[in-house]
């Protein structure tokens, strides 16, 4: 199968519109067993893992946190968060077909609220997709906050 | 003026043995009095030295509601002044970080300072010829605060110019802060990139309470560690395998009653104290290689040993911090209002140490201080839930008598049972004295 730079745009869509359905058990599917959620702390960061980001999670981590939101016990989801990706179309600045890798960079605007609150998040995604088995699966995700320097209440869900 | 404006009686009696009055965290005319005193009169954390590492640098933040520039100085002390133009106000610096150079040069009218806040020069200044501008306040320059104390890297602030010392007011304390500088090879701490910064909707208090709040975690955090204990168990592992540094950290949150019971707490005067006097959640880490032999080379075998046997929990440095020695944290409990506090979540890099302590250290720190962390939305929820409850009428009273016991003496140092509410007392007794030492008495209140 060959990727069209449709199918990049689709996915980074569909990914989206998973997260604002809380279609969860879905959304793990599309990682990759080794793959890391990371959303940096500092503006243009480089380094994951010796300075503090907002999440750096890898699959049990991811696994635990979309658990938790249905938990009977989970006090912060009761009631529930809801959130809502606006989504500018993504760039495609990667494709290789021979590596099956392919990367994409998104910018979108992310509400979520619960309860009278609701807050924006401006925020660019940067997607590491990879051709596996026929399917595109994330390799890794990247998320920046345009604010990354403000101080935030929670952020309960998926930017 | 309010109830409880230079009334002392009235202050102290918001704090009885067993339960304080809910004015202290929701009232707003407390909020202001506690920046007014309980502020000015501690010794209140302002920054790390290596955040300004070079002349020149500074540093800006708040001591209580006070607006400071921590700033490295030509003689490489580092000089807190009040980030407040002399002339007409304006703010000095506001950004986070910088470097001035020799000298801050106010971006209004270009009136300029030394680093230690000196007058340097004025333009124009022959408008202040025989205006008696050297009996002016402004003539001055920026304005120092009223004590700083740089201990081994971590800076302090008294705003008062006048008070109890820094050794007296923190004491045995400062044990904590030695281990976690003591787990250097070097001695030495470097903070490790900019801090998490938290907005809670609650009196800044409910945090510091939090600290040694050990009947909360198996409860509150039953959602995230307990969620991970399920998730570990269902992968088919048990507790004695081992475990990711993830789970590592997270997992010891379900410990039993008993655990926590165990664990201890000591409480120092002045309204310090710290949890984990045996053991605590982070006993068990394991080991990084080439750490133990680095330290050991530095201190010897049995230095290096007792250095690392001990496994403080969470040390409350009153008023406002909170420091985890083992792994190198410090949470700062910034008040902004009686309902709004502001939580910066520092880590710190061990100087000659592997960076794997580093890695460890970075993981904790967005796993449990930030805000999108599983384990802060847990807290937060409670602290919001409670600063909203407060406000029912009927109760005015917040319960603290756990383990109470008659006539508690809070100027002796004492080790109890890790369950005990006695260190929330010790803070609220430290507060009545803190909060009513400066203040005037007014003849017969009301
Ligand atoms: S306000 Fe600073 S120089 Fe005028
Ligand atoms: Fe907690």
């Amino acid at each position: 199968m060959s990727i069209k730079r449709d199918d990049l745009v689709d996915f980074v869509y569909a990914e989206a519109r998973m997260l604002d359905e809380g279609r969860y058990d879905e959304w793990l599917e599309l990682w990759l067993p080794d793959g890391h959620y990371w959303m940096p702390l500092d503006w243009k960061q480089t380094d994951p893992l010796h300075v503090t980001s907002f999440l750096f999670e890898d699959m049990f981590m991811l696994k635990l946190r979309v658990e938790r939101l249905n938990g009977a016990r989970t006090f912060s989801q009761k009631p529930k968060s809801r959130c809502h990706h606006v989504i500018q179309r993504p760039f495609v600045d990667e494709m290789n077909d021979e590596a099956g890798r392919y990367v994409t960079n998104t910018n979108m605007h992310y509400v979520e609220t619960r309860q009278d609150e609701q807050f924006l998040l401006a925020l660019t995604a940067t997607h590491e997709l990879k051709l596996v088995d026929g399917r595109l699966r994330i390799a890794n995700k990247r998320v920046d906050l345009l604010n990354c320097d403000a101080a935030f209440g929670n952020i309960q869900l998926l930017p | 003026m309010g109830r409880y404006t230079d009334n002392r009686e009235a202050v102290a009696a918001l704090v009885r043995g067993r339960e304080v009055h809910r004015d202290v965290y929701i009232d707003d005319e407390v909020f202001r009095l506690e920046m007014k005193h309980l502020f000015a009169n501690t010794w209140v954390f302002v920054g790390h030295d290596s955040q300004t590492p070079n002349k020149g640098d500074y540093f800006t933040t708040q001591v209580g509601d006070q607006p400071v520039i921590m700033v490295r100085h030509t003689d490489n002390e580092i000089k807190v002044l009040y980030n407040r133009c002399p002339h007409k106000g304006t703010k000095i610096a506001i950004d986070r970080t910088g470097n001035t150079g020799k000298f801050f040069r106010c971006p209004y009218h270009a009136w300029s300072f030394k680093t230690d806040g000196c007058l340097l020069a004025i333009p124009l200044k022959k408008g202040y010829e025989g205006t008696g501008l050297d009996q002016s306040e402004g003539s001055r320059g920026m304005k120092a605060v009223g004590a700083v104390k740089n201990y081994r890297g971590f800076v302090f602030a008294r705003l008062a110019e006048e008070g109890i010392s820094f050794e007296e007011f923190f004491g045995n304390a400062l044990s904590s802060l030695d281990n976690m500088v003591d787990r250097s090879p070097a001695g030495r701490l470097e903070v490790a990139g900019p801090p998490l910064r938290y907005m809670h909707r609650c009196n800044w208090k409910m945090l510091v309470e939090n600290q040694t709040d050990t009947c909360h975690p198996m409860v509150a955090h039953e959602s995230s560690a307990g969620t991970a204990v399920q998730i570990w168990n269902e992968l088919g592992y048990t507790e004695d395998d081992p475990k990711p540094p993830a789970m590592e950290i997270i997992a010891p949150f379900m410990s039993p009653y008993e655990f926590f019971e165990n664990m201890g707490i000591r409480t120092w005067p002045n309204g310090h104290g710290h949890t984990g006097v045996n053991h605590s959640i982070h006993s068990n880490y394991s080991a990084i290689p080439g750490y133990f032999e680095a330290l050991c080379d530095a201190y010897g075998k049995q230095k290096a040993k007792a250095i690392l046997d001990e496994n403080r929990h969470n040390t409350v440095y009153f008023p406002n911090i909170m420091i985890k020695g083992p792994i190198q944290q410090l949470r700062v409990f910034i008040p902004l209002a009686a309902d709004k506090t502001l939580v910066e979540s520092y880590i710190y890099r061990l100087v000659d140490a592997p960076d794997e302590l580093t890695a460890r250290t970075a993981m904790y720190n967005r796993m449990i201080n930030a805000p999108t962390s599983i384990v802060g939305h847990d807290d937060l929820e409670m602290y919001e839930r409670a600063q909203e409850g407060l406000h029912a009428d009927g109760l005015e009273w917040v319960n603290v008598q756990r383990l109470y016991e008659e006539d508690e003496d809070f100027d002796e140092e004492r080790v109890e049972n890790g369950t005990t509410e006695r260190q929330m007392r010790n803070q609220f007794h430290a507060w009545v004295k803190f909060m009513t030492v400066s203040m005037n008495e007014k003849e017969a209140a009301e």
